[in-house]
């Protein structure tokens, strides 16, 4: 105690326990190695803060280095406290000690609520990482299953890169057996019967054994009554490819029904989900002895394959099925052709052979009619001429026989063309009535005929056949007309009313250029009964009972009016009120315009049509003088066809014998003297207004002739040769203007 | 009906026929004109006026035989019978007649006996082939007539 108060003197502090030197020493050195550690450590922090830019608590961390550089102060202080120290440095280390008690227990305080925290982050972290592995998982998974997707697309690649069946299904269970890396892969069809299935494909065996099981085995109903891939026992039959030796553990087997699509199936509408009932079955087996399972995702491999493999297999069966069509066609192809060619053959055999009997049986025929016409005219008896006249009948009906028969073979195989040339369409209706006068005349019938003022003059056409037609027509209704009348009439239908006759099959169109006629002949005669219609137009039937066939006919002529009407792109048909009542029958064809009018084939007009001109004539005297006999004939009858009334002389006195005040003119032929008995004629007669006109006919085209014939007062000179339009003009032409010089 | 084919078949042969004769020569448009001139009033009036030229021709070659020869032809004679020739051959269109009638002539004119001689005897061949054949053309006609008029079995 005394030491203290001393020491108060001197305001020492003496440390409360004896200094022991080495203990102090070490005390001393551990207290510097302390505040050494205790300033490091905050700098160390700072440094790894800093370093890090992540760290929340830096208020924390600011408090704690205060806190551990507070601890170091006082630790260091008290190295100074070893010793004899001052007051100050007392005084420094108390504060020092308070402030860091201050420091430490505020820290403290606050580690309370820090310290959870911290470890709440620790929570988190861990809480972090399961859900990254959990994410890591699942990427395993989808990667898995893109490259199960990956497997099928390759796989359904393989399998439907080809057509053929085999080599579809061979590819499948190569394919899978890869990928999966199976240990054997097999594919059971169904037999024919439905009631087995039979071992067709394996992946291992090369040729699988005709192994077959029956198709109601439960494990057989289980698989194909899902539509998944299912496990089945290896014990199952299906499964047992293999002599079990029983040494190993057989993997796994998963079973997987594939529908066999038959084409029948396929409606474009109408998937077949449902309808199909044959599957086949595809069993697939993990390799033995390892432990490998099936995964979801393989299974799922399997059932996609399992239909790709389907489709692939229908495709397949299209194709064979297109393939055999196509052969089979192919085949019939040949066939035909060849039937056609044979047919052709045939056609043209029997064309020749017709043609031979054609103008063999013409030959003789076209002898004995024109032989027997020609007897006909000679001198006979009468019983000699009523035999020719039948010789000639049955001739004709033989002939006609014989061109229907040939015609209508012609006409059935369609080798009959039509001819086309430009004819008189009139004159043809006229030839037709001027035929059948003669028997309606004698059966008392009246026949007319109407031609339309629209028919043209001439027609585009085959005018052989249309008059065969119209004759064949019209000679019907005078044959079964047994009293009346029978009229004719033509007609063009005009564009506007072609719709009207318009039937099932014939379907006119109006075209340029051509026309359609339309021919109708009516008959009061004994008419058509409505069951006998039909028939009508069919070859060889008579609606007449057999005793009246002597009317003559085969009963081919409507049905080849039929054909000829056809051809020509038109349509006959018969109306009848019944049997009794009479019938009309009428057909249209089709013609065509002539290019120029007046354009005929044969070069002389046809008797029929001439120039029946009205004749204003009448009965004008004329002098005709011509020394040549032919020539006056000539003249005369050219004058007479003009209706006039003709005097010939054959001299020039004979002509000043019988001229006179009657003759309006005098056609003089140019000769010698035919200037002098012009003057005579002249003379005789001055210059009265009814003197007879002198005109000259000659050949004569020079000058000097044209003019003496002025010179000698003549009125006129016609220039030969005179065609009947000419001397109609000529006559005209004189009458009015009582004179007439043709430009020579 | 019975015949008609037939009718038909002899139309055409006529027709035929008688383009032929257009065709060749020997007949002219005036031939057509005297068939214009025949109808039901003169049916025969072709055949008449043809056989009225035959019977003429015949005779005027009988003459021009016996007036041609090599010491005193008249050829004045000869000139007016072939002038006759000439108009009746003109007359019924027999062309191939008529112009070697008029070569005749010309002859005639330059009083060339060889000449004409040569002409004589081509006119025989011409007048001959002409005749045969319109002989034939009526035969023709005649058949069409009987067969148009037998076509019917009644």
């Amino acid at each position: 105690m005394a030491q203290s108060f001393i020491m108060e003197s001197c305001n020492c502090i003496e440390p409360q326990w004896p200094a022991d030197e080495l203990l102090m020493k070490y005390q001393y050195i551990s207290d510097f190695f302390i505040a050494l550690a205790y300033f490091s450590i905050p700098l160390e922090l700072i440094y790894f803060v800093k370093k890090s830019a992540v760290f929340p608590y830096r208020w924390v961390l600011v408090q704690f280095g205060a806190f551990i550089v507070l601890c170091g102060a006082t630790h260091l202080i008290n190295l100074w406290t070893f010793t004899m120290h001052s007051r100050t440095v007392a005084v420094v280390m108390t504060t020092a000690k308070v402030l860091t008690a201050a420091v430490s227990c505020a820290t403290a305080l606050m580690l309370v609520h820090i310290i959870p925290d911290l470890l709440s982050v620790k929570t988190r972290e861990l809480f972090l990482k399961n859900k990254a592995a959990e994410l890591d998982r699942e990427m395993g998974l989808i990667r898995t299953q893109e490259e199960t997707g990956r497997h099928v697309r390759m796989l359904t690649h393989e399998i439907r890169s080809t057509l053929d069946r085999h080599t579809i299904l061979r590819t499948t269970l190569v394919e899978l057996g890869r990928t999966l890396a199976l240990e054997e892969c097999a594919l059971w069809m169904p037999t024919r019967t439905g009631l087995e299935l039979q071992l067709s494909y394996t992946l291992r065996q090369q040729n699988p054994v005709g192994y077959t099981v029956p198709i109601h085995l439960p494990v057989i109903n289980q698989v194909f009554g899902s539509n998944r891939a299912l496990k089945i026992s290896p014990n199952s039959p299906v499964a047992r490819l293999r002599p079990i030796s029983g040494k190993y553990v057989p993997g796994e087997v998963v079973a997987v029904r594939v529908p066999l699509l038959h084409l029948s199936n396929f409606q474009i509408n109408d998937w077949p989900e449902l309808s199909t009932k044959r599957y086949a079955l595809m069993v697939l087996m993990l390799p033995s002895n390892s432990a490998r399972q099936w995964h979801v995702h393989e299974l799922e491999l399997v059932e996609v394959v399992a239909d790709q493999v389907a489709v692939a297999l229908s495709h397949a069966a299209i194709l064979e099925e297109s393939m055999r069509a196509r052969d089979l066609l192919f085949e019939q192809n040949v066939a035909l052709d060849l039937a056609r060619r044979e047919a052709e053959t045939a056609i043209r055999a029997r064309n020749d052979f017709l043609a031979v009997m054609n103008h063999e049986m013409r030959t003789p025929m076209h002898a004995i009619i024109a032989l027997s016409s020609l007897l006909q005219e000679t001198e006979l008896t009468p019983e000699q001429r009523l035999m020719v006249e039948t010789i000639l009948k049955s001739s004709n009906l033989l002939a006609t026989l014989i061109n229907d028969v040939l015609d209508l073979s012609r006409l059935e195989d369609g080798s009959l063309q039509l001819e086309k040339g430009t004819f008189n369409l009139h004159s043809v209706f006229k030839e037709v009535l001027n035929l059948i006068k003669p028997v309606a005349s004698v059966k008392k019938l009246l026949v007319t005929l109407n031609i339309a003022s629209d028919v043209p003059v001439y027609a585009v056409g085959d005018e052989k056949r249309l008059m065969q037609t119209i004759l064949n027509v019209s000679g019907n209704a005078v044959k079964f007309s047994k009293e009346g009348s029978i009229s004719m009439a033509a007609s063009v239908i005009k564009p506007e009313s072609l719709r009207e006759y318009r039937t099932a099959e014939f379907f006119p169109v109006p075209s340029e250029g051509q026309f359609y006629l339309r021919v109708q002949v009516k008959d009061m005669g004994s008419g058509i009964s409505p069951q006998d219609m039909p028939k009508l137009f069919t070859k060889f039937t008579q609606t007449q009972p057999l005793a009246t066939r002597n009317s003559g006919g085969s009963g081919l002529g409507l049905a080849i009016c039929k054909r000829f009407v056809n051809l020509m792109d038109g349509s006959i048909w018969v109306d009848s009120d019944g049997l009794g009542k009479g019938c009309t029958a009428s057909f249209i064809v089709k013609l065509g315009f002539p290019e120029r009018p007046y354009e005929t084939k044969l070069p002389f007009a046809p008797k029929v049509q001439g120039n029946h001109i009205q004749t204003n004539f009448g009965g004008l005297k004329v002098l005709v003088m011509d020394d040549n006999g032919v020539g006056r004939s000539v003249t005369k009858g050219l004058l007479i066809h003009l209706g006039c009334d003709v005097t010939t002389v054959g001299s020039s006195d004979d002509c000043m014998r019988t001229v006179s005040l009657e003759h309006k003119v005098v056609f003089i032929d140019v000769s010698m003297d035919c200037y002098e008995l012009a003057s005579r004629v002249r003379e005789r007669f001055g210059k009265r207004q009814e003197r007879p006109l002198v005109v000259a006919l000659t050949g004569n085209t020079d000058k000097a002739t044209k003019d003496n014939c002025i010179r000698f007062g003549l009125d006129g000179v016609i220039l030969k040769p005179i065609s009947v339009d000419k001397m109609r003009n000529v006559l005209a032409e004189l009458l009015e203007h009582r004179v007439l010089f043709e430009a020579m | 009906m019975a015949g008609s084919g037939l009718v038909l078949q002899l139309q055409k042969q006529l027709g035929d026929y008688t383009t032929s004769l257009f065709n060749e020569g020997f007949l002219d448009d005036q031939f057509n004109q005297l068939q214009q001139l025949q109808d039901e009033s003169n049916p025969d009036f072709v055949v008449e006026v043809v056989s009225l030229f035959f019977e003429d021709s015949d005779r005027l070659l009988n003459e021009l035989a016996k007036a041609l020869n090599y010491q005193n032809t008249d050829f004045r004679k000869v000139d007016a019978h072939v002038h006759q020739l000439k108009g009746s051959s003109s007359s019924i269109g027999a062309q191939r007649v008529q112009r070697v009638c008029i070569a005749f002539r010309n002859h005639c004119e330059a009083q060339n006996i060889e000449g004409c001689l040569n002409c004589l005897q081509q006119v025989k061949q011409e007048y001959t082939l002409v005749k045969n054949k319109l002989e034939t053309l009526f035969k023709l006609e005649r058949q069409l007539l009987a067969a148009r008029r037998s076509s019917f079995p009644m």
